[in-house]
């Protein structure tokens, strides 16, 4: 059997990323870079209401030929995306890819224009006059889930996808409790903002009968799926390829109208085209994410320790289901995540999924953690404050200790290792807290008030079979493949079906299959995100590429071993395969030693040398892996945070940023750092700047970069990461996914520290973003009511 | 999105450049750097037939000193102010307001003209050159007028430029020895548009006392003369100088108005 090397570019070496020469030259491939000929382009004409029955097209006699609707593609057999939840109670909704006699959000397309370039299809369509009927408008969940609401689909009774139920009674612990608060949470509507937008172009390849989608997607494979299903096309002609995608976060984690869209029209014309997504239409129509409503009280002793917690949570789902992820995962999510890293015993949680006159609701880095953090998080300080403790002291009362390891919660997740106290301990001391007590204390020459705040959270990622067979959604993630082969010059091809944009895989990869073949990584090879090149995955979601493509690409690497050691043997005619190693990319035996190149020119260019039982599976294995757990993989960090916060202004500086996390194994630290700084990055966003506002008619209030903030360069700040390294007891290497818990705690640490500095103030915020007018209305509530 | 299809002329004489602005039979408007321009464009809210580029007017591009005044072509680039390779009259304050506009990849092509012309509220150079008193040259076909900046400036991007006529220069007064300048922005991050601003300058040489204060929902509110100074500058006199101004639409704007007023107020006196 193979030994693991020790080499300096495998498992856990900080090896600068193979794909970073191609992209920061300017030289990567993506949709907006492909030219074919005799591409045209689309533009489509999209609701400028959010909530109207549509009475009539009115397409120009110049342009018909040039402009589809629903009619046309219903005629050609286009049917709607359905995108159903098997939890029991979810109510479907049909997606048509164009709008179908209704509009039900700002942005939804109802015509695609053709013409030889975006300017003339954009032209076409400011000449399409569509009479819309105007009908009452959701703008707000919790209006919409009264009595009475104007109904998002007709047929429903109600506005709710789904509401769900967890945990069981509270009253006991709710009668009895000596410490009780409650808070009213919010976080609010945001767009993902993706560096490249969505795009996609398709072509009908004639040689190989094949609709090729060439799209910027995290998910090829899924993406071929619901295609499938809504073109009635069988999935062997259709292939979708990835190219080079500028981030994802969950935005390209679907299957879009628009690809369905592009795939018809493509079709019906026979030509090429291209759809690309423009920053107006990405605020408009994509403002998609993270808005949660919570009504939380939760229950403790003097000391601060929980007994329990209570909480109702609406999330506003938007108008539609969206292929695959449904419309429900977020909601009922926080019903079981809302524990979060702690240990309690009584819990309560109902949620709603609730339907609004707003873009459908797509899962963005984090998914639902990044809310429930935001609330749990607020709950301990509030405990803390009401016992008249250190909020990380309470936090060391109520985490699972290690000791309990591996633990299952209150709502039976099953957190697999680490040390989560010990997260906080370390984070105490790197802010160093003392010395900003005693700051705060002597006060700021400005008049600024400082503020330090702490958030621990835990990231469930790789969720396994049975997380999402629960959910009963279209997709469930299996054991996961990869293919590995050796090239007849001994290098290696990766094969794998999820995709990398931002992730690293084409190092990541490499560095696992090193560890196992010892392969230089400049000879290895990754070829992913290509429905006709790579084994089914269900794609690049959930921090989950490492954990579950990684293994399998150690799995296929090991077979490989075995079957170079076998040869290896046998050329070098040793005692047989156990008698030998593969070390640094070549199989030895005592002081003889035969290299991987040798090895592969021999089964490939020479085989008349090869033994006669020799594996006629030859240098290429799929392989399929799971981890030893089907509840995915717990990592988890303390965020610590100091701020000042000018109270004057509103305005909030971080003045320090602390992280400590446990990743388990890091293939790559430079790589868990980078996705730790931009997570931060996007979390900072979420908690200061990030919000589309809407309108009581459901208007988005934001439609450029002047209006809806992002932070920049000069706005994140430098952090300062801290590894704690708790190997995984059931995967490959002990890794854990870490893609997401950058973004998951920074609104929670910010709440708290800026509620820390206004606390001489005597005012609390519990919404984000921040802002300064959140925070200069709570000063100001505070003076009025004085 | 695309800008809608446009003809695109660009003049080397101002005579030329102000011919074809006059032209009625089309849609016709100029452009400097395109900095509020070409997002106007790509959104549609802006529709001409024909741009006019006004940016390769040698005398649009110079600056020069005229007696006691500095004289800055309209086309003159922020980075160029920023730069300051000329003599500056105001001992200081161009080059660093300058410096603080957007990103130097926005100031490398936006123009002083073009910032002035666009007359956004929150511009630093429609409140900067309000408080330094300076003056505006506009051009027009039928020749040429001067008016100050506080008659410049209608209200939100509004202005008293006439179809047909352009921005031609901008006379920029010198300070005096002793003149103190006071400068305030309150933006969330680098490159936002301020929610409020606040420019002080006073030059007791040139009997000169002004407060401004801009990024309002009108135009720059200006407080001049001596008796904000002589009362203490107290933030309740300051309130009751912007109360009912465009500075004071909610009490949090009138607040952080006063905030910005009194900060800038508060590097004079240092
Ligand atoms: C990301 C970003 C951030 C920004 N941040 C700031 C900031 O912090 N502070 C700030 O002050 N500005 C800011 N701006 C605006 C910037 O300063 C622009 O340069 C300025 O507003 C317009 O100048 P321009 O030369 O680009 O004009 P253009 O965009 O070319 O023209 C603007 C308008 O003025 C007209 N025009 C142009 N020149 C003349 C002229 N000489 N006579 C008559 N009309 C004319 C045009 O027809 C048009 O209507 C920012 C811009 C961007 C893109």
């Amino acid at each position: 059997m193979a030994e693991v090397s020790t080499a300096g570019s495998g498992v856990g070496a900080r090896v600068r990323r193979k794909e970073d020469d191609r992209l920061l030259r300017g030289r990567g491939r993506f949709v907006g870079d492909i030219a074919l000929v005799g591409m045209k382009e689309l533009a489509f004409v999209r609701s400028p209401v959010a909530h109207a029955t549509i009475t009539g097209i009115g397409i120009p006699e110049e342009h018909r030929g040039a402009v589809f609707t629903w009619a046309d593609l219903a005629a050609g057999g286009v049917k709607p995306i359905r995108a159903v939840s098997g939890l029991p109670g979810f109510k479907v909704s049909e997606q048509p890819a164009l709008a179908d006699g209704k509009v039900r959000f700002v942005g939804e397309p109802v015509a695609v224009c053709v013409a030889a370039s975006r300017a003339e299809a954009e032209d076409i369509a400011a000449s399409v006059f569509v009479d819309y009927a105007e009908l009452p408008v959701n703008s707000d969940m919790l209006e919409a889930v009264k009595p009475g609401a104007p109904k998002v689909h007709d047929h429903w009774p109600d506005n709710v996808f789904l509401e769900t139920n967890v945990g069981g009674t509270i009253a006991e612990i709710a009668a009895t409790a000596p410490v009780k608060v409650s808070r009213t949470i919010r976080t609010a509507r945001q767009c993902m903002v993706p560096l490249e937008g969505k795009g996609v172009v398709v072509h009908w390849d004639r040689h190989v009968e094949q609709l090729v989608l060439t799209t910027s997607t995290q998910m090829p494979h899924i993406v071929r799926a619901g295609l499938s299903e809504c073109l009635d096309l069988d999935q062997g002609l259709i292939r979708v390829v990835a190219p080079d995608v500028g981030g994802g976060f969950g935005w390209k984690g679907l299957l879009q109208p628009e690809e369905v869209v592009a795939a018809w029209i493509a079709m019906r014309l026979d030509r090429p085209v291209r759809w690309t997504e423009d920053r107006r239409e990405h605020l408009v129509a994509a403002a998609n994410a993270r808005e949660h409503h919570y009504e939380i009280t939760a229950y403790a002793d003097e000391r601060g320790r929980l007994l329990g917690v209570e909480a109702d949570a609406w999330v506003d789902a938007g108008a539609y289901s969206v292929y695959p992820f449904s419309a429900c995962l977020e909601a009922a999510q926080v019903g079981s995540i809302l524990p979060g890293p702690y240990d309690f015993a009584h819990y309560r949680c109902r949620t709603f999924s609730v339907c609004t006159n707003k873009p459908p609701i797509v899962p963005y880095r984090g998914v639902a953690r990044t809310g429930v953090c935001f609330a749990m998080e607020q709950m301990i300080d509030a405990v803390a404050d009401a016992v008249g403790r250190e909020p990380w002291q309470v936090r060391l009362e109520n985490l699972v200790p290690p000791e309990k390891m591996p633990f299952d919660n209150v709502t039976r997740k099953h957190f697999d290792s680490g040390d989560y106290p010990e997260s906080v301990r370390r984070a105490v001391a790197a802010i160093g807290l003392d010395g900003w007590r005693a700051r705060q204390k002597a006060g700021e020459p400005d008049g600024r008030l400082i503020g330090v705040g702490f958030a621990t959270c835990c990231e469930q990622s790789a969720h396994g079979t049975a997380v999402y067979h629960g959910w009963g959604i279209p997709m469930v993630p299996g054991h996961e493949q990869a293919q590995a082969r050796i090239t007849p010059d001994g290098g290696l091809e990766l094969r794998v079906g999820v995709q990398s944009h931002g992730q690293s895989m084409e190092t990541t990869f490499a560095q696992v299959a090193h560890e196992v073949l010892g392969i230089p990584l400049e000879k290895i090879k990754l070829v992913h995100g290509d429905t006709g090149l790579t084994p089914y995955s269900t794609g690049t979601w959930g921090s989950r590429s490492m954990v579950m493509a990684g293994g399998a690409v150690a799995t296929a690497c090991r077979t490989l071993a075995e079957r170079l050691c076998r040869i290896g043997a046998h050329l070098m005619q040793a005692a047989g395969p156990e008698a030998v190693v593969l070390k640094d990319g070549a199989v030895t035996a005592g002081g003889a030693a035969v290299t991987v190149r040798e090895i592969a020119h021999t089964w490939y260019r020479a085989p008349q040398l090869l033994p006669a039982d020799v594996d006629r599976g030859g240098l290429e294995v799929t392989a399929g892996y799971k981890p030893g757990s089907d509840h995915g993989t717990f990592s988890y960090a303390t965020h610590a945070v100091a701020v000042a916060v000018d109270p004057e202004i509103g305005q909030v500086e971080i003045l320090d940023y602390v992280v400590v996390e446990d990743a388990g194994t890091m293939v790559n630290p430079m790589v868990v750092d980078g996705q730790i700084y931009g997570g931060v990055a996007q979390g900072v966003g979420t908690a200061l700047y990030e919000r589309m506002p809407y309108d009581a008619e459901g208007q988005p209030l934001a439609s450029t970069f002047m209006d809806y903030l992002i932070p920049g360069f000069t706005e994140v700040p430098h952090v300062r990461i801290i590894h704690m390294l708790t190997p995984s007891p059931y995967t490959e290497f002990g890794v854990k996914g870490i893609g997401e818990g950058g973004a998951i705690a920074p609104p929670a640490a910010l709440c708290n520290a800026i509620n820390d500095a206004l606390k001489p103030l005597g005012v609390i915020v519990t919404n984000a973003p921040m802002t300064p007018e959140v925070i200069l209305s709570a000063i100001a509530g505070q003076r009025g009511t004085a | 999105m695309k800008a809608v299809d446009f003809d695109y002329a660009q003049p080397a004489t101002l005579d030329a450049a102000l011919a074809l602005l006059s032209r009625d039979d089309v849609m016709v408007r100029p452009v400097a750097g395109s900095q509020s321009l070409g997002p106007m464009l790509n959104l549609r809210l802006a529709q001409p037939e024909l741009l006019v580029d006004i940016t390769r007017i040698p005398e649009l591009q110079a600056i020069r000193r005229e007696g006691d005044r500095l004289v800055i072509g309209a086309c003159v680039t922020h980075a160029r102010l920023e730069d300051g390779d000329y003599p500056d009259v105001t001992r200081g304050v161009l080059p660093s307001v300058a410096a603080v506009i957007a990103y130097r990849a926005v100031r490398n092509r936006g123009t002083i003209g073009g910032s002035l012309a666009h007359a956004d509220p929150a511009a630093d150079w429609v409140n900067v050159l309000t408080a330094l008193g300076a003056e505006v040259v506009i051009a027009g076909a039928g020749g040429r007028r001067t008016v100050p900046m506080t008659g410049f400036i209608l209200g939100v991007f509004e202005t008293d430029l006439q179809p047909g006529e352009i921005v031609a220069e901008i006379h920029v007064p010198a300070l005096s020895e002793r003149a103190r300048w006071g400068y305030c922005k309150v933006c969330r991050k680098t490159g936002e548009f301020s929610h409020a601003t606040g420019a002080v300058l006073i030059d007791p040489a040139r009997g000169l006392w002004r407060c401004v204060a801009g990024a309002t929902s009108g135009k720059p509110v200006v407080i001049d003369g001596p008796a904000l100074f002589e009362g203490g500058c107290t933030e309740a006199a300051m309130a009751a100088h912007l109360a009912g101004s465009p500075a004071a639409d909610d009490p949090i704007a009138l607040r952080t108005h006063t905030v910005a007023l009194k900060r800038a107020i508060a590097q004079v006196m240092s």
